[in-house]
């Protein structure tokens, strides 16, 4: 079992900061995230954006801030579990917690800080009939091992990255690859769309655009799909193992809602600005997870917001050490890795 | 001071709202439907405004001229789900005096 002090779930720059925070109190940290790399929604949804308002940034690319975060945090030596989404917590009797996700991973921490942003990023279901009942039968919303797919006849619907990538991708594995887009301009990386031409000229690929998947249909397992190309009347009847719409992610809250704790507007309510500890003792919620009166969802506010709950986390684990806040620029930064980091002493000499 | 217009908004439970929105704010119709809070945080405005989701997909349902979509909004909105004719992002719709009278319908959660 994984066991730490603070157990942060969400690697978004409020959770990666609260790493900071922790380490200069010599508290250990552990992060679990949903997504397989830190950053949250600055890594899945606008890495190349420019942010303007963190504090001596006059700007700064969201990836280039997780970047810069990450180098931040190394000394500390978080650990991290990645691709896992936190699905359950058990008080233990002397009050730490056990976080298991949906994988199993179990962790044991002596605080729980949740830096879940606006939730777990998940797959977009398409709204397309009966789609539901053909999950695990032939359609998935996300690829975790393509060689499932060998020899298979795959059908992918998307317009983005991972619909053009995994297309290309899978033009080597699978027996047929039919890619679907509501149009025909696609929105990648322009060596990706070049790919997909080329393949589709040499028939490896083959594109349907503009159109659609309307339906789904098959026995026991998925066998056919129903393809509408726009400006024709009956829709294209197409012969598929397999059905992959890729749509992107969006954030759900998802299963820390059924932990017991007070929500309101899709955030977790802390009632004070004191320290963000919610209604169950022991857990916590910064960044933009929390809600409060006056609150504002800003990377900013929540950097101090981790640096508060990281004072309060640490009287929690130590409730009878002495301790003041030290600056770095007094302390530097001693990692547990044991690297140290601290201003050049001024020279004192005689001038003769 | 610059002047206030009307705008009618029907939520995602069919209610009609009309509402008096800034012009001089620099806001837009993503963020005039939060201020109201005609849509639950959390449902709304998920990338922030960057037309990098489509949370904030409407309806528009007045002849009003709008600005016409950029590249982003229209890649964004081929990828959306329950996306019709005139479905725009909410987001990308700047509120200016152009847009007195204006009626939108917000489209469903995805």
């Amino acid at each position: 079992m994984i066991k730490t002090d603070i157990l942060i779930i969400g690697a978004g720059p409020t959770g990666l900061f609260a790493v900071f925070e922790a380490g200069l109190l010599q508290l250990k940290c552990h992060i679990i995230d949903a997504l397989p790399m830190p950053g949250g929604q600055l890594s899945e949804l606008y890495p190349k954006k420019p942010i303007y308002d963190i504090p001596g940034f006059p700007e700064v690319l969201a990836g280039d801030l997780v970047n810069n975060l990450m180098e931040q945090i190394k000394p500390f030596s978080p650990g991290f579990t990645l691709g896992e989404r936190a699905e359950k917590i058990e008080k233990q009797s002397d009050g730490s917690f056990i976080v298991t996700t949906d994988k199993g991973t179990a962790h044991h921490t002596k605080v729980v800080a949740i830096a879940g942003g606006l939730g777990s990023f998940e797959p977009k279901k398409p709204p397309i009939e009966g789609i539901e009942s053909w999950e695990d039968k032939g359609v998935s919303y996300m690829i975790k091992d393509p060689e499932v797919y060998r020899n298979k006849k795959v059908l992918i619907a998307g317009g983005g990255d991972s619909a053009l990538d995994w297309s290309i991708f899978l033009a080597d594995v699978a027996s047929e690859v039919t890619l679907v887009h509501r149009r025909s301009e696609f929105r990648g990386a322009l060596d990706s769309v070049e790919k997909v031409q080329a393949l589709k000229n040499s028939a490896k690929i083959n594109l349907i655009t503009p159109a659609e998947v309307i339906g789904l249909a098959g026995d026991t397992q998925l066998n056919k799909a129903f393809i509408q190309k726009a400006g024709e009347e009956a829709p294209i009847e197409l012969s598929v193992d397999a059905f992959i719409p890729l749509f992107g992610l969006s954030p759900k809250l998802g299963p820390i809602g059924a932990w017991g704790l007070e929500i309101e507007k899709n955030a977790i309510v802390v009632d004070n600005t004191l320290d963000y500890m919610t209604n169950i003792p022991g857990i916590y919620a910064i960044g933009d997870v929390n809600t409060y009166p006056g609150k504002l969802k800003l990377i900013l506010c929540g950097f101090h917001e981790a640096t508060l709950m990281c004072q309060s986390a640490y009287g929690r684990i130590f409730p009878d050490k002495r301790y003041v806040m030290k600056y770095t620029t007094v302390g530097g930064v001693t990692g547990f890795d044991g690297t140290k980091k601290e201003a050049p002493k001024a020279v004192v000499k005689k001038i003769e | 001071m610059a002047q206030d217009i009307e705008v009618t908004i029907v939520d995602r439970a069919g209610h009609s709202h009309t509402v008096t929105a800034p012009t001089d704010m620099n806001m837009n119709l993503m963020e005039l439907v939060r201020s109201y809070e005609l849509a639950p945080e959390g449902t709304i405005g998920i990338c922030g405004g960057m037309a990098m989701c489509a949370s904030c997909q409407c309806y528009i349902n007045s002849q009003h001229d709008l600005n016409p979509m950029s590249e982003e909004e229209e890649a964004m909105l081929s990828e959306a789900f329950h996306v019709q004719e005139n479905s725009r992002l909410g987001c990308q719709l700047l509120i200016t005096a152009a847009m007195e009278g204006l009626e939108v319908t917000l489209a469903p959660e995805e």
